[in-house]
């Protein structure tokens, strides 16, 4: 501001000078002390564009918050302009973008997640009471799917996590000021060494298989994409391999699907088992680096894998492939490929157009083969004991293994390791324990939040890809979520409607809109069904992705399956 | 490329033929079905991206519909557009759209093409919840934000970041919650918005949308607005305009897809034009008071002139202003007058001006503020290549894989330009930039070379250097096309990059790298501004830039140039059109018998066979006691002229002044008679702009009161010295224009008025001009490009204990030249309403002053009050000051020295002081 002192009579000139002359260029200004700052907090960082996730991590780890004056600083130091921080900072929920008057926030949160099988197990009732208790000192947000779902219901106390969570139990956490996430034990690199790990992958680096003859193997196996697309595996290293180089390799490890938890189950026991697959599908693919892209609410795991692939690395195994650990940052949409690549290219997560496939246009617009964890997770069992092995599991007309991350009213919850084409009566009663006492089986998810929802008459369905299609719902991650008669198959579809709304990007109208709409619609006591079609049969034939193409499932199925729920007024 | 090749698929049960670039919506289109679209806008520079889902068709096999705005067919293929589940998709989109907007009856813009669809398709109504409406953002003068009426289908992110490259616009947030967002969520008007006014150009639904044509609560104000298609008044680029009028007014502006803009506009060609009807606008002859007399500081309130100033009618004030003349004719000779012509005015106007001096004055004292801008390019090109003008479009950078700018800030001097140029990067183009401001394009750049003001020889010296005795230079181009290489090779032995990085402030290695990936890119370009031409240095600077483009071979071919932007609308044409005292029209010398005679022949009269003045030298000559009168036509010396104080001087001292003006300007106040005259949206003419585009200014406005227009002025003027003019409008002119420049050879005023553009030279009446000239030699004598070295002679004032800052002065985005246009255009003032001296932040705290305090600038011509603005890209030392603003003139403290050859002077770097203003 200018002090009066200085004011002197406006010497006449042709303009109306209506308004005050900016003492500065137009916007927001660069504060050199930010900039200065933030050099020494990134240390020596390449400032390249993809990287602008990774700093705003490390910003808001330190601060506890992204502070609008040192954004300004980001972008002039990674010559971005305001707006292209601003919009990917605001896009992922794990960002806290503080502008100049507002206050700070507290410096622990406290995340409840509300999914499904965690509502189902109080967690509305528990976000209540903790923010009753805590607040203002400590902040209580409610968040998605954090893949605990077997010890629901979960919180996430800064990073640590606490299952079947209570009240007491995060008191006495926050006590001890126990924020950081809880190692589990995992099998580290010299036990998996001793068990003749890697050999597989020395065998490839040294000339002894063919990348050919591992395409041609995994070809014959039933191996396929086990993130929920489902598409073979050998086939899609060929195409990939078929492009021209250079290429690239992203891991999907934003296992973000509602009920889903496999990908973590094994990568916090047996990393090694998944990076051998990841480095032999980079050498057969002659990928140049292999983004791993993990979701921010796996910080354990993101522990293991800095210190595992270091392990790797010096061991002298990377052959020559840069491994980076990409850090998601609450974002489910970042789980669809093409809007994992945005955000390894350091953008907002948005789903691309198809065609062009990422196979061929992927991460810098490169030919990249993108897996899922648990895939790359079977690839040295299946190369070592033969496609045939993989091939002689299954039920029901269909082969192979399966992860079936189930939960919700039975006695075992768990990662259940079972034939690919089982039935949910099957999964239940010999894996999982059967049900919870004093549950009926009442409906099932077959798939996680997008697959739709079953119901018990149904339990006689192969649980494989193609199998629940004519149903209106898919098996996806093999996510099986078990509703019981006490729970409310409407109530149900409202959360996972709510869920869709909250991770939509934004980018098209039918979903963007549709979930909006399909919310509030749900919400009154009295749903009006045929504008719920609409929306939703718009939703499946417009949207540009499947999170979109499949938000309404649920909803759909509910209509279908339920009705009379459906015309009941909701309690 | 294989381009060429079509296939065929079936479109609604019919074989279509498709090209494999083609898009379902594009052919289809093509078929005379438009599919609805939002978020597409099929204009140049607009990519499609498929987001709002109003085009879906429905593709047989295929389990989701597709996007047909950006979906491309496969041989085969069966797409229907019309299948029912396609249109449901599709209105229902709408349906959950317009559930979200205000009403039409309420509409931001009810002919908006969100409501033209929604009309079209009627999907059904008032089943849909509705959201929270957001907030409206008032903030900007220019500009309303309704995100009420938002269906983020982001053409104003592309907009804003694609197509202008402005980056500040963006989608914030995530699913439902997304929002349009301007920075950091910034009010448009605190943002780093520059108002291109791209984003409401391109709003498919009054979100975005002009202030003018909205009321208070952001209702549409439904006027019929006429259109009238012209060409932007302001800077060089020459961008195409829509006008539109209601009522004798300009409500609003569009961008037309001119060669040089593609619909694009900047702040001042869009929101820049109701200075035409401001209060100071002046609608009657004015002759000066006889009791009043001249003296430099006079000050003549522009609203109310009668303290100096007295109504005439148009013969009494046209036979004043004749008399003058021919009284000065009489006593002291036709060495007694000068004229000043305008590069804002026509090429029509600017011819009568200068057959006016030269044949009704009978001097070559004629000239325009070309020479305070390019006036050394022009020199050192006509001199190296035989042409003044640009050898290539700025467009060309598109073709460029190497693009260097050099001394120019074209985000604020050349907007439109400055998008090709940040557009070419995007597209993965070395952009090199080279200037002591990091200007805005620096965030761009590839290379940043931030070199010390003043030291352009020393820098270019080191780049030919590096490329000669690196042996990188084009043997062929240069055995072919150039002629004093050897000399050159010799000279430039002593400007190694690692003696020369001391001077400049630029490392060696740079220097080296930069010299490389120009001299080695299949295809490079050089773009300069007033950095390079307004020093006393300026004619070397672009000699050096000659040197550079040629002995790589980077000139005449696709992608390659030399290309200096030029300042003013009109500069180009009005130099063509002979506004030069050396030269009759088409660079024809004035000291050449045969031509001369041709001339005189033409005109039937003889003519001055001596070069004349030029700008500096005419006011001089005022001082010297040669020349006692002037005609200014459209210009503004008592501004634009460097040691401005000295001029004015100039022109009180004069027996007698003529001026030519829409308003009281700061040259006016010194005037004997003041004649009222047209603005550009009130007549027609032609204008030539950077590229060479010949380009037909088109009348939307009745004059006001009684003003005239200039032509009619002109030639009332010439009929009052004995001329026998009887000109019946600017089509007349321009047909004599023609028949005496050869540049305009196939140009005619019919084909101008259907083409509305028109590049020179061109070879037949029916083909497009020739936009890249030169690639078979140079219209020197030999035919040769002539390599002149040049030498590093400092500035001519550098700091010192007593003035240890270095001024530089220049423009700003808002204003145009002194300020008369832009400062009475209400957006244009509203944005920068007073003078700024830019300083940077540290250089302001070493000097304990808060940014916004008035301070004083002392040079050994003057002094200034005025505020500090503390701007990050001013290089420590120095003070920028804009030269547009009267009530600190930053031509008072320039240094009138002039470059030996362009005449030019050194408003680039003087010395200079600042002082706190003390407590009163």
């Amino acid at each position: 501001m200018v002090a009066d002192r200085t004011e002197v009579a406006r010497p006449r000139h042709p303009g109306q000078g209506l308004t005050r002359h900016s003492s500065t260029p137009k916007g927001r200004q660069v504060d050199q002390d930010c900039v200065a700052e933030l050099r020494e907090l990134l240390g020596d960082v390449p400032l390249r564009r993809d990287l602008l996730i990774e700093h705003l991590h490390v910003i808001q780890d330190h601060y506890g918050c992204l502070h609008s004056d040192r954004l300004v600083a980001l972008a002039h130091m990674m010559r971005l302009a305001l707006s292209e921080v601003y919009e990917t900072a605001t896009f992922y929920a794990h960002f806290d973008i503080v502008a100049e008057d507002e206050n700070l926030p507290p410096p622990i949160t406290i995340r409840v997640c509300d999914s499904l099988t965690c509502e189902m197990f109080g967690a509305q009732e528990l976000l209540q009471n903790l923010r009753s208790e805590f607040e203002p000192g400590v902040r209580v947000v409610r968040a998605p799917c954090m893949g605990r779902c077997d010890t629901a219901p979960t919180v996430e106390i800064g990073h640590n996590h606490i299952d079947n969570a209570s009240v007491s139990a995060i008191a006495n956490a926050i006590e001890a000021k126990e924020i950081e996430p809880t190692i589990p034990k995992y099998e580290n690199f010299d036990s998996y060494r001793s068990n003749d790990g890697y050999s597989l992958l020395k065998d490839c680096q040294k000339g002894r298989k063919t990348p050919d003859e591992l395409i041609a193997l995994l070809q014959d196996s039933p191996l396929r994409g086990l993130g929920g697309a489902g598409f073979p595996t050998g086939l899609k290293w060929k195409i990939v391999r078929g492009y021209e180089g250079p290429r690239l390799m992203a891991v999907n490890a934003d296992e973000g699907e509602p009920g889903t938890f496999k990908d973590r189950y094994y990568l916090e026991r047996e990393p090694h088992r998944f990076l051998e697959g990841v480095l032999i599908a980079a050498w057969v693919v002659e990928a140049q680096t292999v983004y791993i892209y993990l979701r921010d609410e796996y910080p354990a795991v993101r522990k293991i894998l800095l210190c595992e692939i270091e392990a790797v690395r010096q061991a002298g195994l990377l052959n020559g492939v840069d491994v980076e650990l990409r850090r998601g940052a609450g974002a489910y949409i970042c789980g669809e490929e093409s809007s994992m690549i945005e955000s390894i290219e350091g953008k907002r997560g948005l789903p691309r157009h198809r065609p062009p496939y990422v196979a061929e246009n992927g991460i810098f617009n490169r030919p990249t083969l993108v897996q899922n964890v648990e895939t790359l997770y079977w690839v040295r069992d299946i190369v070592e004991k033969g496609g045939e092995w993989f091939a002689s599991h299954g039920r029901n007309g269909s082969k192979g293994l399966r992860s079936y991350s189930v939960s919700g009213r039975i006695a075992e919850p768990g990662v259940k390791l079972a034939p690919a084409g089982i039935t949910v009566r099957e999964l239940i009663d010999e894996f999982c324990g059967g049900m919870l006492p004093g549950h009926q089986f009442k409906a099932y998810l077959p798939g996680g939040a997008s697959g739709g929802i079953l119901p018990a008459s149904m339990d006689n369905l192969p649980l494989d890809f193609g199998q629940l299609e004519q149903y209106g719902c898919f098996v996806g991650s093999h996510a099986v979520v078990i509703l019981s008669d006490q729970d409310n198959t409407k109530d149900a579809a409202l959360n996972l409607m709510r869920f869709f709304e909250d991770e939509s990007c934004g980018q098209c109208t039918p979903c963007r809109v549709g979930t909006e709409k399909s919310v509030k619609l749900m919400e009154r006591n009295q749903w009006d069904t045929l504008l719920l079609k609409d929306i939703g049969q718009a939703m499946a034939d417009a949207s540009i992705c499947g999170l979109g193409q499949a938000a309404a499932n649920p909803l759909l199925s509910v209509m279908k399956f339920f009705p009379d729920e459906v015309e009941c007024k909701t309690t | 490329m294989q381009n060429h090749l079509t296939f065929t698929f079936e479109l609604d049960g019919r074989e279509v033929e498709a090209h494999p670039d083609e898009t379902i919506w594009e052919i289809a289109n093509r078929q005379d079905n438009q599919l609805p679209h939002l978020c597409y806008l099929p204009k140049p520079g607009y990519r499609a991206d498929g987001n709002c889902r109003a085009c879906m068709v429905e593709i047989e096999g295929e389990r989701v519909l597709a996007a047909s705005c950006i979906r491309k067919p496969a041989p085969g293929m069966k797409v229907l557009t019309g299948s029912e589940r396609a249109e449901s998709a599709r209105k229902l989109v709408f349906e959950m759209l317009a559930a979200d907007q205000p009403s039409k009856e309420i509409a931001h813009d009810p002919d908006s093409r969100f409501w033209q669809w929604t009309d079209y398709l009627q999907p059904l109504t008032d089943r849909m919840p509705t959201r929270k409406s957001p907030e409206p953002d008032p903030s900007h003068p220019a500009m309303r934000v309704y995100l009420d009426a938002c269906i983020h289908c982001n053409l104003c992110v592309r907009a804003c970041r694609e197509v202008q490259v402005n980056d500040v616009i963006g989608m914030a947030y995530r699913g439902h919650h997304s929002k349009i967002v301007f920075d950091f969520d910034d009010p448009m008007g605190n943002s780093t918005c520059v108002a291109c006014g791209e984003c409401v150009q391109a709003c498919p639904t009054g979100a975005l949308v002009e202030s003018t044509l909205v009321d208070r609560n952001g209702i549409n104000r439904q006027l019929q607005l006429d259109e009238v298609e012209s060409v932007c008044p302001y800077c060089g680029v020459g961008c195409q305009i829509t006008y539109q009028i209601n009522d004798n007014k300009i409500h609003a502006v569009q961008g037309r897809d001119g060669p040089a803009n593609k619909n694009r506009l900047c702040v001042k060609g869009r929101f820049g034009f109701d200075y035409v009807s401001h209060r100071h606008r002046l609608t009657k002859p004015l002759i000066r008071r006889s009791d009043v007399e001249k003296n430099a500081d006079i000050e003549v309130n522009p609203s109310d002139p009668s303290s100096h100033f007295r109504e005439a009618e148009w013969d009494e004030a046209l036979d004043f202003a004749a008399k003058g003349f021919r009284e000065i004719l009489e006593q002291v000779g036709s060495a007694g007058l000068a004229g000043f012509g305008s590069a804002k005015g026509s090429n029509e106007e600017a011819y009568l001006v200068q057959k006016l001096v030269r044949t009704g004055f009978g001097t070559n004292n004629v000239d325009h503020c070309t020479r305070l801008c390019h006036a050394s390019s022009v020199a050192a090109l006509l001199e190296g290549i035989g042409s003044g003008a640009v050898t290539a479009p700025f467009t060309a950078c598109e073709e460029s894989d190497v693009i260097i700018v050099i001394g120019a800030n074209p985000t604020e001097n050349h907007p439109v330009a400055a998008t090709f140029f940040k557009q070419a990067k995007q597209q993965g183009k070395d952009l090199i930039v080279m200037d002591p401001r990091g200007t805005s394009l620096s965030r761009h750049a590839t290379h940043m070379l931030q070199f010390k003001p003043g030291t352009d020889v020393a820098l270019l010296n080191a780049l030919l250097h590096v490329i000669i005795d690196e042996d990188i230079y084009d043997h062929e181009y240069v055995s072919r096309f150039t002629e004093g290489f050897e000399n050159l090779k010799r000279h430039i032995k002593q400007f190694a990059p690692e003696e020369m990085s001391e001077i400049c402030g630029i490392d060696a290695d740079i220097l080296r790298l930069v010299a490389r990936k120009f001299a080695t890119a299949q295809r490079g370009i050089i773009f300069w501004g007033m950095g390079i031409s307004q020093h006393t240095h300026g004619t070397d600077n672009a000699r050096c830039l000659i040197a550079l483009a040629t002995i790589t071979g980077q000139v005449g071919r696709p992608g390659t140039g030399l290309h200096p932007l030029r300042g003013q609308n009109n500069v180009q044409g009005a130099s063509d059109a002979g506004l030069i005292p050396m030269m009759f029209p088409d660079y024809q010398a004035v000291d050449s018998e045969n031509i001369r005679s041709r001339f005189e022949d033409a005109w039937g009269t003889s003519l001055d066979p001596a070069k004349g003045l030029t700008v500096v030298e005419i006011m001089d000559a005022v001082h010297a006691g040669q020349i006692h009168g002037m005609y200014v036509m459209g210009e503004n010396p008592a501004m634009s002229d460097p040691d401005v104080h000295h001029a004015r001087e100039a022109l009180a001292k004069l027996q007698h002044l003529v001026v030519q003006d829409l308003f009281m300007t700061e040259t006016a106040f010194h005037a004997d008679v003041v004649l009222p005259a047209s603005a550009w949206p009130e007549k027609n003419g032609t204008v030539t702009n950077t590229n060479r585009q010949v380009q037909m200014g088109r009348m939307a406005l009745e004059l006001p009161g009684d003003a005239r227009q200039d032509w009619w002025i002109i030639q009332e003027i010439a009929r009052r010295l004995g001329l026998n003019w009887n000109y019946s409008g600017p089509a007349d002119v321009y047909v004599e224009m023609a028949s005496l420049m050869p540049s305009l050879d196939n140009i005619s005023w019919d084909r101008l008025y259907a083409e509305s553009a028109v590049t020179y030279p061109c070879d037949a009446p029916d083909v497009a001009g020739k936009e890249i000239v030169f690639g078979d030699g140079f219209p020197t004598e030999t035919g040769r490009a002539k390599l002149v070295p040049a030498s590093i002679i400092p500035p001519d004032e550098v700091p010192d204990e007593e003035y240890p800052m270095v001024l530089t002065t220049g423009r700003q985005l808002e204003h145009w030249h002194t300020g008369a246009m832009t400062r009475r255009a209400t957006v244009l003032d509203e944005i920068e309403p007073e003078a700024v001296a830019s300083i940077s932040p540290n250089q302001l705290k070493e000097l304990g002053i808060q940014p916004g305090e008035m301070i004083s600038i002392l040079t050994r011509r003057g002094k200034i009050d005025i505020k500090t603005r503390s701007d990050a890209a001013i290089p420590g030392g120095v003070v920028f000051i804009p030269f547009c603003y009267a009530e600190a003139a930053a031509n008072m403290l320039t240094n009138p020295a002039l470059d030996p050859t362009g005449k030019i002077p050194e408003f680039k770097y003087c010395a200079a002081r600042i002082e706190r203003i003390p407590v009163v």
